[in-house]
C-alpha cells in the first residue's frame, strides 16, 4: 500500500515517504520486544546467576566468580561431551531416515503428499513426555521387539559394541539414542522436504541426459541442491537433542547422564542456582560455536 | 568420448500409448546423419513425447530405435550417445556456466574437460561468462549455454526440445540463424521440435509434420509447403484457399481439369492425388494474381477486405458462392484494388494442389494463431 501511495502522488509526497520508512520497524517491534523480555532479559540474569555466590536460605551476592566455569568443565566434562556424540549420532540416523522419506513425499508422493505430511507431524499432538514413555513400553523386556532382538542377537550385537550393558534394550545409551531420534525426526524431515520439494525434476533429467547414473545424478545434483534442507534439518535435530533431558532420564540409567539431565537436577533438586546457570551458559556457547563452524563448512551461503 | 560407429538415426514403428490415449501411433521415421531435421506439429501431436523417447526420457510401448546399426531402445538414457537441450534448459543452478558445460565430459571422465567446454562456449560467443552462475544470464545466453552443455558431448543425435520457444521474436530470429550456423559448423544430427512453422521452415532441411500422434508428411520445406499432401499441412504450414471441386474426366498427360462451382480450373496432373474424384483444390495466397494473368484459371469475386503490410497487401476477395479468398500481393507497383471493387483472381495451373476431398478443410487451421 504504502509503494503504491508513492507512485501515485508522485517524487513530491514527504508524508507517505516517512511513512515508508519506519512501517517496517514499527512491524519488527512486537518481534524485538517479545525477544528483549523473554530471551535478552532472562539471558542477562542467567549470567549475572552463575556469577554469584551463596545459597537459597540465604540470598546470593554477586562475586564475578569466573571460576566457577572451570570447576563446572571439569566436573561436567564427560556429560558434555556424551550429550554431543548422543546428539550427533541422533542426528545422524535421523538425517538416515528422513532423506529418503522426504524425497519421496516431496517428488513422488502425488496427490498424497499432504497426508503423508499429516501423518509425519501427527505425533505432535501427544506430548514429548508421553511419546518418550511409550518407548519404555516399547523397549521394555516383556515386548515382542526386545524378544526379537535378542532371537535375532541384535542384543548382542549392541552388547559388543558397547550400547547396551546386558540382554535388554531398555535403559541404555542404544535407547536413549533411539529416543532422541525419534523425538526430533520430524524436525529433519520437514526442512528437507521443503528443499526437495523445490527441486526442479527436470534438472534431475537432465542430468540423466547428461550421462549421470542415478547415483552421480544424486552425489552431483540432487544433493547439493538440498544442502540447505539437510543444514536446516541437522541444525534443528541437534541443537535440541544436545541439550534434552527428558530421553536420558526415561530411557537410560545413571551412566547415560546428559548435560541437559544435569542441569535439570542443580536447578531443581540441588538449587545450586549458579552451577546450572553455568552449565547452561557452557552449552549456549560450545553449541554456538559448533553450529558456526559447521554452517560455514558446509558452504551453504550462496544456496539459500 | 564414446567411438561407437555414428549413422542415420531410425525409428522403427516406435509407438507410445497411455492408459487412456496413444500418444504416438506406430511411427517409421529415418534421420541421416548430419542432416537438420525438425519434427513440427501442434501441442499434443507427439512430437515431444518422440523426442523423449529418442532421448531416453520416456519408454516406449512398442518398436525400437537405432542409430546407425546400434539398437538403443533398451538402454537408459545417461547410456545414450544422445543429448537434449531442454525447453526449461534445465541449467544446473549450483554450477558455473563452464561447470554445466563440462557436466557430460566429467561423467565420462574426459581429462580435456575444461578445454574442450571452453572451446564451445566460445563457438556460442560466451566464453566471457563461463565463470557465472546461470541465473546470472539473461535468456538467450542461458539458452546457449544449454546448447553448448549438449553440443560439447560431441552426441550421434542433438536433440531440440522447443528451444527457443521462451524467447522474444527478434532473439528467436537470431537464434535461429545462429543455431543454423552451428549446426553446420559441427555437422552433428539435430533432431529440432517444434510448432512454429517457419521455424521449422527455415531452419530445418527436412521436416516431419505430425498431427495427433501421426506422421501427416515428410519433406524438404519447400515440398511441404507446394505440395502438401494433407488439409493439415496446408493449413499448418501457412494459409491455404482450399475450394470445392470435382474432377473432370480426361485430362492431357501434364494437365487435369476440375469443376469448382460451375467453373473450370485446371491443376498439373503431378499435384493430384491418384483415384479420387472429390478434391479440395488448394492455391497459397501469395500465388493468386488479382486480375487476367493469360491461363485458364481466374474466378471473379468483391474486394471485402484490404489490410496493407509494407512489403504486400492481403486482400479477402468474396466468391459468388460466399467463400473468401485470401489474396496477398507484393506491393511491387503492380495494380491494386479498393474495397467493394470487383476483381479478377488468377493463377497458373501448377501452383494449385489438389487434396482429397473427404478430409477437413479446416484441419490445423485453428492451430496456427494459438502459437504466433
Amino acid at each position: 500500500m504504502a509503494e503504491t501511495a508513492v507512485l501515485s502522488t508522485g517524487s513530491a509526497a514527504p508524508p507517505s515517504r516517512r511513512r515508508r520508512n519506519w512501517v517496517p520497524y514499527a512491524l519488527l517491534l512486537p518481534g524485538i520486544l517479545w525477544l528483549i523480555v523473554f530471551f535478552v532479559l532472562p539471558m542477562v540474569t542467567l549470567a549475572s546467576q552463575s556469577l554469584q555466590e551463596g545459597n537459597v536460605d540465604d540470598g546470593y551476592v554477586f562475586t564475578a566468580n569466573f571460576s566457577i566455569y572451570v570447576d563446572a568443565l571439569k566436573q561436567y566434562w564427560p556429560q558434555f561431551v556424551r550429550s554431543f556424540v548422543y546428539a550427533g549420532i541422533a542426528t545422524g540416523l535421523a538425517l538416515l531416515l528422513a532423506y529418503p522419506l522426504a524425497y519421496f513425499i516431496a517428488q513422488k508422493a502425488g496427490r498424497h503428499k499432504n497426508l503423508v505430511l499429516v501423518l509425519v507431524i501427527a505425533p505432535f499432538f501427544t506430548s514429548f513426555l508421553i511419546r518418550t514413555l511409550a518407548w519404555r513400553t516399547i523397549l521394555s523386556d516383556d515386548w515382542f521387539i526386545t524378544t526379537w532382538a535378542q532371537n535375532l542377537h541384535i542384543t548382542d550385537f549392541l552388547q559388543a559394541v558397547g550400547l547396551t550393558d546386558n540382554d535388554s534394550l531398555l535403559n541404555s545409551q542404544f535407547a536413549v539414542i533411539m529416543g532422541l531420534t525419534y523425538n526430533f525426526l520430524p524436525f529433519m524431515i520437514l526442512p528437507l522436504y521443503t528443499s526437495l520439494e523445490r527441486l526442479d525434476p527436470r534438472l534431475i533429467e537432465a542430468a540423466g541426459d547428461l550421462y549421470a547414473s542415478p547415483w552421480q545424478t544424486f552425489r552431483k545434483v540432487t544433493w547439493p541442491l538440498s544442502l540447505p534442507g539437510v543444514v536446516a534439518g541437522t541444525l534443528l535435530t541437534f541443537i535440541p537433542a544436545a541439550g534434552d533431558f527428558i530421553n536420558a532420564r526415561l530411557l537410560g540409567n545413571t551412566q547415560t547422564t546428559m548435560i541437559g539431565s544435569v542441569i535439570d537436577a542443580q536447578f531443581l533438586r540441588v538449587l545450586d542456582y549458579p552451577l546450572a546457570a553455568a552449565l547452561s551458559f557452557i552449552l549456549l556457547i560450545l553449541i554456538v560455536a559448533m553450529v558456526s563452524v559447521y554452517v560455514r563448512r558446509a558452504g551453504t551461503e550462496e544456496l539459500l | 568420448m564414446s567411438e561407437q560407429s555414428k549413422g542415420d538415426l531410425s525409428l522403427v514403428a516406435l509407438t507410445k500409448s497411455f492408459a487412456t490415449f496413444t500418444a504416438v501411433h506406430p511411427l517409421d521415421l529415418t534421420i541421416p546423419q548430419g542432416s537438420f531435421f525438425a519434427l513440427l506439429g501442434p501441442s499434443g501431436c507427439g512430437k515431444t513425447t518422440t523426442l523423449r523417447m529418442i532421448a531416453g526420457l520416456e519408454e516406449p510401448t512398442g518398436g525400437r530405435i537405432r542409430i546407425g546399426e546400434t539398437d538403443i531402445t533398451d538402454t537408459k538414457a545417461y547410456q545414450r550417445n544422445v543429448n537434449t537441450v531442454f525447453q526449461s534448459y534445465a541449467l544446473f543452478p549450483h554450477m558455473t556456466v563452464v561447470d554445466n558445460v563440462m557436466f557430460g565430459l566429467r561423467r565420462r571422465g574426459d581429462k580435456d574437460a575444461k578445454a574442450k567446454a571452453n572451446e564451445v562456449l566460445e563457438l556460442v560467443q560466451l566464453g566471457q561468462v563461463a565463470n557465472k552462475k546461470p541465473t546470472q544470464l539473461s535468456g538467450g545466453m542461458q539458452q546457449r549455454v544449454a546448447l553448448a552443455r549438449a553440443l560439447v558431448n560431441r552426441p550421434d543425435v542433438l536433440l531440440l526440445d522447443e528451444p527457443l520457444g521462451a524467447l522474444d521474436l527478434k532473439l528467436r530470429r537470431q537464434m535461429q540463424i545462429e543455431l543454423k550456423r552451428i549446426q553446420q559448423e559441427v555437422g552433428l544430427t539435430f533432431i529440432h521440435v517444434t510448432h512454429d512453422q517457419e521455424e521449422a521452415m527455415t531452419m530445418a532441411d527436412s521436416i516431419a509434420v505430425m498431427n495427433a500422434g501421426r506422421m501427416e508428411q515428410l519433406g524438404d520445406p519447400a515440398t511441404l509447403y507446394e505440395q502438401p499432401r494433407s488439409t493439415f499441412v496446408a493449413n499448418f504450414l501457412g494459409q491455404s484457399n482450399l475450394l470445392r471441386a470435382r474432377v473432370n474426366p480426361g485430362g492431357t498427360d501434364d494437365m487435369v481439369t476440375v469443376r469448382a462451382h460451375d467453373v473450370d480450373l485446371e491443376v498439373s496432373r503431378e499435384h493430384l492425388p491418384d483415384g479420387v474424384g472429390d478434391v479440395w483444390l488448394g492455391v497459397r495466397p501469395e500465388k493468386l494474381r488479382l486480375g487476367e494473368s493469360g491461363g485458364p484459371n481466374h474466378l471473379r469475386g468483391i474486394v471485402r477486405d484490404v489490410s496493407f503490410s509494407g512489403v504486400a497487401t492481403q486482400y479477402s476477395v468474396e466468391m459468388p458462392w460466399g467463400q473468401e479468398l485470401i489474396v496477398i500481393q507484393q506491393n511491387d507497383g503492380s495494380n491494386r484494388a479498393t474495397l467493394g471493387e470487383a476483381v479478377t483472381v488468377s493463377w497458373a495451373a501448377q501452383h494449385g494442389f489438389a487434396l482429397d476431398a473427404s478430409q477437413d478443410a479446416e484441419a490445423g487451421a485453428e492451430l496456427v494463431d494459438d502459437h504466433g
